[in-house]
């Protein structure tokens, strides 16, 4: 049985914040799941859709989150519990459904979890989603700690019931992936079966049918803000007149803060969990008893902004201050030190911070960057189209997937990126702007994800580019989920279909279309070479299982290559095509046997035929 | 009861994320409040990875620099890097082999000198203890148990309030049956290492 389906007997567990997150989705009687994975959100989905196998629980990888959302979305309105994950810039991908979705409202209960990234471990851009929450009208709960997480999801299903709305969970990745110790709840049974009832003057929000939307939407805020103003989850702690409202992460930040400066009984903390709407007549109270505040939240400054207003309202003048030059950032994650700082600085308590150790005579130590792994299909295509291009004067649009490495020296094939799908996108108006030949590259999820309406865009339009389908059959950046493209048989799992990339492109009139193997160099440069040469939308399918995922699956290839003596130095192998299996000792290039995954594209582009397979 | 904050760092696929989960379990049969948290994101792909561990009292799952009790590197240059979560007082523990990151291998850097970065350590920290994890790892019968030898010097320092027993514990409940007994050979090598502070 999946550890995380454990009865309420079971001992209490160690364990990964996304993880809790899943365990409470499961005790809340979460009947639908569905995602498009993300980091830091990844793992939620990863063990909802184990638990799926053995269980009621129905999950799905969906193409991207918009779907998501809505196939949770019509779940809810059926009556059943229902759940969709995804990163922050993922709620992007599905805030247009998400903005009606709260004039329709819902029947199960139904929790949207937003996994944002402050400092952007594993993004593009550290976006607050809390804002989302205020954009569309809904209620944001926030958790603190991994513990707090698993019982405040089970929370969120019953407050989705109790107000008809769905609601936000919005995590940051100190939540996603932190670990704690979690005590097992009571697993609620799963509603599987619900029914839709017709009323179209609920559920079709033509403009008269918004109108009044709109206004039972609003009433559900009210009773929202409401049900926060006594919810359990915002609560003072500590008895002083120096205030600080805090919330997630940055509330333990703080209590451990307090203690280590010596101020629990000068200090007043608010922490907010349901921050959305947030508890109007707690903080106005909570203002009236502080002579200055504090508010200490990553991020943009969501609630200092509010908590300015009630002051203003309330007549209050005392100070209140959060984001400032001396105190604290909107960039970037907090960390213990730097909250105490601002603490210390702001209430002018004396404090010696930690003495950091002199570091000026260090060397300089040799970055050590996340790197496409050894024997990765992505460095093949990367050097094929750059051979293929050679003489060309190019713009490479990539996208988001392991391949987006490939900005790194040696290969340099990354030039410009948006978001999913933007390589299509972006393409086409490089392709009007400039000259250059454009050569966009996009991987198979992302491109079931949003590529499809940018490759549709570009032929209609006729543009003149190329594009390259790195189609590694996974999503091999998150951890290897599904994607609609995925032989699910290979896993074990029956039931699915399946979608070729190659018949969507030639389906939507691609005028261009060829299929490379991106192991087999020499070919695949001469076929890219006439991809290139095509006027108007040329694409290449670059069709290779990831490495990585072949490993797991036990299909590598087994063999390994070294280097012979018939190496005269040319470095042709690490310089251009940069395989971490490569390093050099005693200024000859070998390779590490324990890191080669027997791709043989070294081989192929050795001027002297010095690497050969190792025998053992 | 106090907090004690451990930090380790490793390179992608050494393993760490095993030792600290046995460590989370170990603290857990001990009945010591526990935390992590780890930032794994790119581990696969020959990234960095760091997990801050805090044990006892307190909320927070972050380590600020200068901050940490115990300081274990799974990687000698990633040791160094990370010597900025140290102060004076804290116990370093490092393996001294060297897996150099590939910006050296295309000449975009030099792998620090392994006997200038001992004394660099030593000079700034408390104490280190200094091992070659993976002569050791191999001496209990497994390259890929480099991860417990470093969790059985990190146990000999007496800095994590968690017993030893625990740990094997652990060991033997998180680790595939077949590579127990590896694993806890590896796990009494190092700790027996770090008695004398070398291999
Ligand atoms: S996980 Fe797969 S796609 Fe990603 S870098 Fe490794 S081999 Fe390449
Ligand atoms: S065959 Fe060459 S390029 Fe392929 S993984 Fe081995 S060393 Fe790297």
């Amino acid at each position: 049985m999946h550890k995380l389906l454990a009865g309420q007997s079971a001992r209490r567990m160690f364990l990964l914040g996304n993880e809790a997150i899943a365990r409470g989705a499961v005790e809340a009687g979460l009947a639908v799941g569905a995602t498009y994975p993300g980091t830091p959100s990844s793992e939620i989905s990863n063990a909802l859709f184990e638990m799926s196998r053995e269980s009621d629980l129905y999950f799905e990888y969906s193409a991207n989150e918009k779907v998501a959302l809505e196939v949770a979305a019509a779940a809810a309105c059926s009556g059943l519990r229902s759940m969709a994950i995804m990163k922050h810039v993922g709620l992007n991908v599905a805030a247009d459904p998400l903005l009606t979705l709260a004039y329709l409202g819902v029947k199960g209960g139904m929790v949207v979890v937003t996994a944002d990234d402050p400092l952007m471990f594993s993004s593009q851009n550290e976006q607050d989603n809390r804002y989302y929450g205020k954009l569309a009208g809904i209620p944001v709960l926030e958790p603190s700690s991994v513990e707090e997480a698993k019982e405040m999801v089970r929370y969120a299903f019953d407050l989705s019931e109790k107000v008809g709305e769905p609601v936000l969970f919005r995590t940051t990745t100190r939540i996603n992936h932190s670990t704690g110790v979690v005590t097992p709840g009571e697993l609620l049974p799963v509603k599987t079966t619900g029914d839709f009832e017709k009323d179209p003057f609920r559920w079709v929000p033509i403009p008269a049918v918004a109108r009044n939307l709109h206004v039972k939407l609003l009433k559900n805020l009210e009773e929202a803000k409401r049900l926060s103003e006594t919810c359990g989850y915002n609560f003072t702690v500590g008895g002083g007149t120096w205030g600080i409202i805090c919330n997630g992460v940055s509330y333990n930040y703080v209590s451990d803060g307090i203690k280590d400066l010596g101020i629990e009984d000068r200090v007043r903390i608010l922490r907010i969990g349901f921050s959305h709407p947030l508890p109007e007549k707690l903080i106005k109270t909570f203002l009236a008893g502080c002579e200055k505040v504090l508010v200490v939240e990553e991020g943009e400054p969501y609630m200092e902004e509010a908590v300015k207003a009630f002051a203003q309202e309330e007549g209050l003048t005392i100070p209140i201050k959060g984001k400032a030059p001396d105190l604290l950032s909107r960039l970037y994650e907090f960390d213990p030190a730097m909250v105490r700082k601002a603490m210390a600085a702001y209430f002018g308590v004396s404090y010696t911070p930690a003495v950091l150790p002199d570091l000026s005579d260090i060397p300089e130590i040799p970055q050590r960057p996340p790197n496409l792994c050894a024997g990765c299909s992505h460095r093949a295509s990367f050097y094929i189209v750059k051979k293929a291009a050679e003489g060309m004067q190019t713009i490479y649009p990539s996208d988001i997937g392991c391949y987006t490495l490939g900005i790194l020296p040696p290969l340099e094939m990354a030039d410009y990126l948006l978001c999913m799908g933007s390589s299509l996108g972006a393409g086409c108006g490089f392709s009007k702007s400039t000259d250059k030949k454009v050569i966009s590259f996009i991987g198979d999820s992302t491109f079931f994800h949003s590529g499809i309406p940018g490759l549709i865009n570009a032929i209609f339009n006729n543009h003149n580019m190329t594009l390259v389908i790195l189609d590694n059959g996974t999503t091999a950046m998150t951890g290897h989920q599904p994607n609609p493209g995925v032989d699910m048989s290979t896993l074990n799992l029956s039931g699915y279909g399946r979608v070729s990339i190659e018949e969507v492109v030639r389906g939507v009139g691609a005028p261009f279309v060829t299929v490379i193997q991106p192991l087999k160099v020499k070919k695949s440069i001469e076929a890219v070479r006439e991809a290139l040469a095509f006027k108007g939308v040329s694409v290449v399918i670059s069709r290779q299982i990831c490495t990585l995922y072949a490993k797991a699956l036990k299909l590598d290839s087994k063999r390994t290559f070294r280097i012979s003596d018939r190496c005269k130095g040319h470095r042709n192998c690490i310089d251009e095509l940069g395989c971490p299996a490569f390093f050099s000792k005693d200024g000859k290039v070998q390779i590490d046997a324990g890191l080669c995954a027997g791709c043989a594209v070294c081989a192929q582009i050795c001027p002297e035929n010095a690497i050969i397979p190792a025998k053992d | 009861m106090n907090t004690t904050r451990l930090i380790i760092v490793a390179v992608g696929g050494q393993g760490n994320l095993l030792a600290s989960s046995i460590l989370g379990e170990a603290a857990l049969l001990s009945n010591i409040p526990v935390r992590m948290s780890e930032i794994h994101g790119m581990a696969q792909r020959g990234g960095v990875v760091e997990s801050a561990m805090l044990f006892g009292d307190g909320a927070s799952t972050v380590i600020s620099d200068g901050e940490a009790d115990v300081l274990v590197g799974f990687e000698p240059s990633e040791t160094l890097r990370a010597l900025k979560k140290c102060n004076k007082d804290t116990v370093v523990v490092t393996n001294l082999a060297p897996l150099p990151p590939f910006t050296v291998a295309i000449g975009k850097g030099v792998y620090p000198d392994l006997a200038k970065l001992q004394e660099l350590i030593r000079a700034k920290t408390g104490k280190l203890i200094a091992v070659d994890a993976m002569e050791l790892a191999k001496q209990a019968g497994s390259t890929l148990a480099v991860n417990m030898v470093l969790l059985g010097a990190t146990m000999q320092t007496g800095k994590i309030p968690v017993s030893p027993e625990n740990v094997k514990e652990a060991i033997r409940t998180k680790v595939k049956q077949a590579f127990v007994e590896i694993n806890l050979k590896a796990f009494e090598l190092g700790f027996a290492a770090a008695r004398t502070g070398r291999s």
